[in-house]
């Protein structure tokens, strides 16, 4: 597994565990209503679930199994899938934080962030999609 | 394919099949109070539980002499998910319905066996994210 894809991994696991802690004390607060206050943690739940541990898990996974180039480099310009890794863990932190805090711009930047995250990471990734090279 | 990785993926399938026939049910307004476990049978159920297997099974080795960590985690991993989730099938809607100790008492159970599965899980997985 490439270091890029350990880090997308390794991070999308951490997000799996915030998503899972969130997301159990949510369900436990519904069996005994202990803190209301831990509804306002739903959206950082699903936050974390969906973008932070699905989305990463599977640019992690792409990044390491797509067919690579037979010209270095052989997974394409890495930076840019450096910068997406950045971007959509920035753009995770920005969204989960928002609702804590008087930013109401910080939200939309961090779905800025989270879409230009992707959009870099469908541009490396494009060309990997393709029959083995003979 | 490892035994631990199939019952993952065919009890994914069954899961996949009640949440679409649940959404059907949510659609025709013949189950209102439900789509949280809907919601949660199709990403937990269905998609988490499809991702576990395929690690479990594609990931590097551990080490040669335990390639997918220990399995008998793996398997803790499996039944705390899907206890877990089934319980909170089952009383989620009941206390939404009519609020109980017993069924508070289970949701409880529910969160904690849902997380522990999560939790085991990361730390059998942990290691073996790693580079060649």
């Amino acid at each position: 597994m490439p270091r890029l894809s350990v880090w997308f991994v390794s991070f999308s696991l951490i997000h799996l565990f915030l998503g899972f802690t969130i997301g159990g004390l949510i369900l436990a607060n519904k069996g005994f209503p202990f803190a209301p206050w831990i509804w306002n943690l739903l959206p950082a739940h699903m936050e974390f679930l969906l973008l932070g541990w699905m989305v990463q898990l599977a640019m992690g996974v792409a990044f390491w199994i797509l067919p690579r180039f037979r010209s270095k480099p052989p997974r394409g310009n890495v930076n840019f899938v450096w910068s997406a890794f950045g971007l959509l863990n920035a753009g995770i932190v920005m969204v989960v934080i928002q609702p804590f805090i008087s930013m109401s711009w910080l939200a939309l930047t961090g779905r800025f962030l989270e879409t230009s995250s992707v959009l870099l990471f469908v541009f490396s990734s494009w060309q990997r999609v393709k029959p083995i090279e003979v | 394919m490892p035994l631990l990785t199939r019952t993952f993926i065919k009890t994914a399938l069954v899961y996949f099949t009640i949440a679409l026939l649940l959404g059907v049910l949510l659609s025709l307004r013949m189950s209102n109070g439900l789509f949280p476990v809907y919601i949660h049978l199709l990403v937990f159920g269905w998609l988490t539980q499809l991702i576990f297997g395929i690690i479990y099974w594609m990931f590097p080795k551990y080490s040669n002499q335990l390639p997918r960590g220990r399995e008998s985690l793996g398997w803790f991993v499996y039944g705390a998910l899907n206890i877990g989730l089934i319980l909170r099938a089952i009383a989620e809607p009941l206390q939404a319905l009519q609020a109980s100790n017993l069924f508070g008492t289970l949701l409880v159970l529910s969160a904690i066996l849902q997380w522990l599965s999560g939790v085991v899980f990361i730390a059998n997985t942990w290691q073996r994210v790693k580079e060649k």
